[in-house]
C-alpha cells in the first residue's frame, strides 16, 4: 500500500481526451499507470505509486485528468 | 575475481604459453602419485586465493613421492590467511638458467592497457619499480588498435634480449596482452618467467584476475575453467547477509545497493554513495563506532530497493537501531531514500522514530523529505551538520 | 572565467528519456543550461521539458552548435553513445553511466584523444560552474543546487560524484566558493585524471586553490604528486582521502569500482605520504577543508 503518495486519475477526463491513456503509460518513468479495461482509459498501479518521482509528467499531460498528492503534506 | 593457479595456467597453456607439467590433487596420495609420475623433483602449491601474509608458505618442494605426500598433508592441513586450500598443485621442478617477470594490466594514468617487464623476475614488480627502476621496463597498447607485435617486441629488446631468445619473449609478452584484453581481466603476471638452459620460456607461476564488470561477457571461457557462476572469489567469502544484499541490488536495477558487507558491531548503517560511503565508514569508526554492516546505496535507488535494504540492515541479529548518513545528495533522492527507509522500518513492525537514530542526507528534494521525517518523527539533520558529526550522534545513540 | 564549460556552453543529452536522465535534465534547464537536444534511440519526435528529442547525434549537430554531450544510457550501450557522439563532432563529453569494463572506457578514452575530445568520467556526475553552467548532474534540483554551489575561487575535483557537492557545500559556507567543479569518476580508468585537469585550473583566473577529494586505488594521486612537484604551480592543492579503513582490507572493493588496495600505490596511506611529500595539504575531515585552504591562500 502507497504511504506517501496518492494519484488521482479522473476517468471520464481520460476516456474523453483521445490518446491520453497511451501515453499516460508511456511517460511515466516509474510505471505508475497501466492499461485499464479498454484502450481509453488506465489503471493505477499501486505497487508503483510511493516511486513516484513527481517529475510532473502526467498532471502536465492532463492536468484536469490527473492530480498527484503528496500524503506527508497533509 | 581471483583465478587460482591451476586455472590460470590453463588459459596460459590454452594460449601456447609454457607452462611446467603438473596435476592438480586434491589429497595427499593423490599427490603422491601425481610426483610419481612427473618423476624428479616437484613443487607444490597450496591453492589459495588470498593467502594474505601466509603465501611464502603455501609453497613446498620434495624430492620424492612420499615427501610430496608428507608436503600435501601439511598444505592441505592448515590455513592461510584463515583460507583453508582446495588443492594442491604439483608441479614438476625446472632448472632455469635466468627469470623474467612480465605483466599485462591497465593504467590508469595513460588510460591504455600496459605491458611492465624486468629482467629480474621473482621478485615484487612495484618494489623493483621504486628500488631499481632501471630493471624495469614499459609498453603501452591500443585499447583499440589489436595488440601489436612490435609494441612485445620492443619491450624483450629492452630487456637485452636477442636472437632467438628475443623472438621467444615477444610471443610471450604478445600472447599476455591478448589474453588481457580478449578476458577483461585486469592484471595478468607471470612473475617467475624462467628461461630454461635450451631457451624456452615458462611460466613458474601465474597471478590473473578478472574485472568484475566483464564477468558478465565471459561465461564462455568461466564454463571452459570450471568457475560457478555463485563464486564471488574475494578475500572474504560472502556471508548470508551479503549475498541477500547483492539480490537486493540485482532485483531491481534502479540506482544502485552495494557493496553490501556484515561486519560484526552493533551500528546498522545505511550508507550514501560511493565517496560518501567510505567517508561515513570513516567517520563511525573514528569516534569509537563499530559498524554491523557496510550498505551503500547511490544512483539514485528506487523506493523499493532503499525498503528492501533498510528491512535487510535491521532485520540482522544484534542490531536495533540504524544511521542513515549520506554526503550532500545530488542524483540520489533524499526524499525517495526516505520513503524507501521509513517503509522498511513499518515493514518490520517498528516505530521509525525510535530506531532511525540519524538521518542526514540534505541536498536533492531534501525540503520534501525533511517533510517526510518529519512527519514521522524521525531525527534529522540538514546540510550544516557534518558527516562526522553525524556518526558522532549516531555512536553515542547507539553505543559502542 | 572557468574551467571547461561556459555561460554559453551548449551541450545534449544521450539517453535523455531515462528515469536518472528526465530529471537531472529539467534540474539543468532550471538551473539556466543551454540543452539543446535529447536522444533516445526509436523515440525521436517526442520533447522532454522543452527539449526535442531525436533517433541520432548527427539529427542535432548537423543544425545547431552543440559544445557537449552527457550521456547516461544503459552500460551495454555507452561505448557506441560515446563514439557516436565524437564522430558527430562533439568535443567535450561527460559520461554518467556505472559498471563499464576498463577494456571499453579504454577504448573510448583513446577514441577521443584521436579526435581531441576532452571525457570527463566514466562513473561521474559531470561538471558545474556556480550560477554559469552546469554540464551534468551535480547538486541536485536547482533549489538544492544553488545552496551547495557558491561562485567562489576554488577549483574542486573529485572522485566521488556525491563528495564534489559534500566538499563544494563546505566550501559555499565558509564563503570561500567554488570556481569550476568536476566530478571526475570513480572507474580504474577514467577520461581525465587529476593531472590531466590541473593546467586548466592553472589557466583559469578566478581559481586560487585547488581542493581534490580521493580513494583507495590507482595512481592518480601519486601522478597529481608527481605534477606537483615537477610543475611550479601557483594553486595550493588540499587533498581529503577517504576509505582509510580499507588499509586493513586488501583486495576488497567499496565505494567504487575503481577502489580497491592490491598494491601500495592504492593504500591511502602510501597516497597521503606521497602527496604531503609534494607539498600538497591532507585534510583529516571535510569540515577542516574550507580552513586548510584558507591557510594556504592566506585568505
Amino acid at each position: 500500500m502507497a504511504m506517501f503518495i496518492r494519484v488521482d486519475v479522473d476517468a471520464g477526463v481520460v476516456k474523453k481526451t483521445a490518446g491520453l491513456a497511451k501515453k499516460l503509460i508511456e511517460i511515466c518513468p516509474v510505471k505508475i499507470f497501466g492499461p485499464g479495461a479498454d484502450a481509453d482509459s488506465v489503471e493505477v498501479v499501486e505497487d508503483n505509486v510511493d516511486e513516484c518521482t513527481l517529475c510532473d509528467l502526467c498532471t502536465k499531460a492532463s492536468p484536469d485528468g490527473v492530480k498527484v498528492v503528496k500524503l506527508y503534506e497533509e | 575475481m581471483r583465478f587460482y593457479e591451476s586455472e590460470a595456467k590453463q588459459l596460459l597453456e590454452k594460449h601456447g604459453i609454457g607452462v611446467p607439467p603438473r596435476v592438480v590433487a586434491k589429497t595427499p596420495s593423490e599427490a603422491e602419485k601425481a610426483a610419481s609420475e612427473l618423476g624428479g623433483s616437484v613443487v607444490l602449491k597450496a591453492q589459495v586465493l588470498f593467502p594474505g601474509s601466509d603465501k611464502a608458505a603455501t609453497t613446498k618442494t620434495a624430492d620424492n613421492p612420499a615427501g610430496a605426500k608428507a608436503a600435501a598433508e601439511e598444505l592441505l592441513g592448515r590455513k592461510f590467511g584463515g583460507h583453508a586450500a582446495r588443492a594442491v598443485l604439483v608441479e614438476k621442478k625446472l632448472a632455469s638458467a635466468k627469470v623474467f617477470c612480465v605483466r599485462a594490466t591497465y593504467d590508469g594514468i595513460a588510460k591504455k592497457p600496459a605491458l611492465i617487464a624486468s629482467d629480474l623476475g621473482g621478485t615484487d614488480l612495484d618494489d623493483l619499480a621504486d628500488e631499481q627502476p632501471d630493471h624495469v621496463k614499459r609498453r603501452h597498447l591500443s585499447a583499440l588498435l589489436p595488440p601489436s607485435t612490435y609494441r612485445s617486441k620492443e619491450l624483450a629488446k629492452d630487456l637485452g634480449l636477442t636472437g632467438s631468445a628475443l623472438n621467444r619473449m615477444t610471443g610471450v609478452v604478445h600472447r599476455l596482452a591478448g589474453i588481457l584484453l580478449d578476458y577483461d581481466l585486469t592484471v595478468v603476471e607471470v612473475n617467475s618467467l624462467a628461461m630454461t638452459e635450451d631457451g624456452k620460456l615458462i611460466a613458474l607461476d601465474c597471478h590473473m584476475d578478472m574485472e568484475i564488470e566483464g564477468r558478465a561477457r565471459q561465461g564462455k571461457i568461466l564454463a571452459e575453467l570450471g568457475v560457478d557462476e555463485s563464486e564471488a572469489r574475494l578475500p572474504r567469502e560472502p556471508t548470508e547477509f551479503d549475498l541477500a544484499g547483492a539480490k537486493i541490488d540485482h532485483d531491481d536495477p534502479r540506482g544502485v545497493a552495494g557493496p553490501i558487507v556484515e561486519f560484526g558491531g552493533n551500528i546498522g548503517l545505511v550508507i550514501g554513495a560511493g565517496g560518501g560511503s567510505l567517508t561515513t565508514f570513516d567517520a563511525v569508526k573514528k569516534r569509537g563506532g563499530d559498524p554491523a554492516n557496510y550498505a551503500a546505496i547511490g544512483g539514485n535507488p528506487s523506493v523499493k530497493k532503499c525498503q528492501a535494504l533498510t528491512k535487510l540492515v535491521l532485520g540482522k541479529e544484534g542490531v536495533e537501531k540504524i544511521a542513515v548518513i549520506s554526503n550532500v545528495v545530488s542524483n540520489t533522492r533524499a526524499d525517495l531514500l526516505a520513503r524507501g527507509v521509513i517503509k522498511g522500518v513499518i515493514e518490520l513492525g517498528l516505530e521509525p522514530s525510535e530506531v532511525i537514530t540519524i538521518f542526514r542526507a540534505p541536498g536533492a528534494w531534501e525540503a520534501d523529505a525533511f517533510k517526510i521525517l518529519k512527519k514521522y518523527g524521525v531525527e534529522f539533520c540538514d546540510r550544516s551538520v557534518s558527516i562526522s558529526e553525524a556518526a558522532k550522534r549516531a555512536v553515542e545513540k547507539i553505543g559502542r | 572565467m572557468s574551467v571547461l564549460v561556459h555561460a554559453d556552453f551548449t551541450f545534449i543529452v544521450q539517453g535523455i528519456t531515462g528515469r536518472e536522465a528526465l530529471n537531472f535534465t529539467r534540474e539543468c534547464l532550471e538551473y539556466g543550461s543551454k540543452i539543446v537536444g535529447g536522444v533516445t534511440p526509436g523515440k525521436g519526435g517526442r520533447d522532454v521539458y522543452g527539449v526535442p528529442v531525436y533517433d541520432t547525434v548527427r539529427e542535432i549537430t548537423q543544425s545547431k552548435k552543440v559544445d557537449g554531450s552527457v550521456i547516461t544510457v544503459p552500460l551495454a550501450f555507452a561505448p557506441d553513445a560515446a563514439f557516436e557522439a565524437i564522430d558527430a563532432g562533439i568535443k567535450n563529453i561527460v559520461i554518467i553511466t556505472e559498471g563499464i569494463p576498463r577494456r571499453d572506457a579504454a577504448q573510448i578514452v583513446e577514441y577521443a584523444d584521436l579526435h581531441e575530445v576532452r571525457v570527463i568520467g566514466p562513473n561521474c556526475l559531470g561538471i558545474i560552474v556556480p550560477d554559469v553552467c552546469r554540464f551534468g548532474s551535480l547538486g541536485g534540483p536547482a533549489v538544492d543546487c544553488r545552496k551547495a554551489f557558491k561562485p567562489g575561487c576554488v577549483g574542486v575535483m573529485s572522485r566521488s560524484g556525491g563528495m564534489t557537492t559534500e566538499i563544494c557545500n563546505a566550501l559555499t559556507a565558509s564563503g570561500l566558493g567554488v570556481s569550476t567543479a568536476i566530478s571526475v569518476g570513480g572507474d580504474p580508468v577514467i577520461g581525465s585524471t587529476y593531472s590531466d585537469l590541473m593546467p586548466l585550473f592553472e589557466k583559469d583566473e578566478d581559481t586560487k586553490a585547488v581542493v581534490i577529494y580521493s580513494e583507495p586505488g590507482g595512481a592518480s594521486e601519486a601522478q597529481l604528486a608527481l605534477w606537483a612537484k615537477e610543475n611550479n604551480s601557483r594553486l595550493p592543492i588540499v587533498a581529503f582521502v577517504a576509505g582509510r579503513f580499507m588499509d586493513d582490507m586488501p583486495g576488497m572493493s567499496f565505494g567504487h569500482a575503481g577502489t580497491v588496495v592490491e598494491r601500495k600505490v592504492d593504500s591511502p596511506a602510501d597516497k597521503i605520504k606521497r602527496m604531503r611529500a609534494a607539498g600538497i595539504t591532507v585534510a583529516e575531515e571535510i569540515g577542516d577543508i574550507p580552513g586548510l585552504v584558507k591557510e594556504r591562500i592566506g585568505a
